[in-house]
């Protein structure tokens, strides 16, 4: 994870669409900048960015989904959990599984797991849209292949 | 069995928190209603799991903005449910 640059997975482990199941590594950094803010003498991983590591964790599947063709915009957040104190250095684990497939639109539920406990879920629906420009694409495709998202999913040519 | 404006009525009514006798066939999810792009969302997808269904949203929404189909075929609610219908009778072919 680099926090800073809201880049929340380190390597997505597992991606199958034809299953709506994805997985990925995240390691909470062991000193950054928010947690001088959260909290001062009590760092731990703020819970608006554990569910955006499951955003972005469901939103790589979505995206390998379409060989994206379109961006994946989070649009909402329902039943959302968190259950335990994250705390720098820890290893966590994001995965996310396809719960509806719509037009325009996707449902995914995703949960965060830190040793084999869940410390977060929620559900989380997503708009799909066209890209909004070329170079946000050419950066998804960049950023895709940094996370380890296989070249069979990044082409919709 | 309920009809197909009744079951879409209830879930407008409890997802998008309006009165149900409010909602009527001739009533337009979005003029009428007040049904704003999320709330929609939340109205495809309990339709799209009720009737084991994909809406064609996106396909729907270029035909209004290429001046192929009016809003009305697709928002007010009576033509909804005909679509609705057709889609559920085209899957069960």
């Amino acid at each position: 994870m680099r926090l800073e640059y809201f880049q929340m997975v380190d390597r997505v482990t597992l991606l199958d669409p034809a299953v709506g199941l994805v997985r990925a590594d995240c390691r909470v950094p062991d000193a950054s900048p928010v947690f001088e803010g959260h909290f001062p003498g009590h760092p731990i991983l703020p819970g608006v960015l554990m569910i955006e590591t499951l955003a972005q964790t469901g939103g790589w599947l979505l995206l390998a989904n379409q060989r994206f063709g379109n961006m994946v915009f989070l649009a909402k957040v329902r039943d959302a959990k968190l259950r335990a104190f994250v705390a720098p250095g820890t290893a966590l684990e994001a995965e996310a599984r396809l719960v509806h497939d719509g037009s325009g639109y996707a449902v995914m539920a995703g949960r965060l797991l830190a040793g084999g406990r869940m410390v977060a879920e929620a559900e989380l629906t997503y708009r799909v849209a066209p890209f909004p420009t070329p170079a946000l694409r050419a950066q998804m495709l960049a950023a895709a292949r940094r996370v380890g998202v296989a070249e069979e999913w990044l082409d919709d040519a | 069995m309920a009809s197909t404006f009744d079951t879409v009525a209830d879930m407008i009514s409890e997802t998008c928190d309006i009165p149900r006798d409010t909602i009527t066939p001739e009533s337009h999810a979005i003029n009428d209603l007040g049904i704003d792009s999320l709330d929609f969302l939340d109205v495809a997808f309990a339709i799209d799991k009720a009737f084991g269904i994909k809406m064609p949203l996106e396909q729907w929404t270029a035909e209004v903005n290429e001046g192929k189909a009016s809003t009305d075929q697709y928002f007010v609610l009576k033509g909804l449910c005909a679509q609705i219908d057709a889609l559920v009778a085209a899957k069960a072919a």
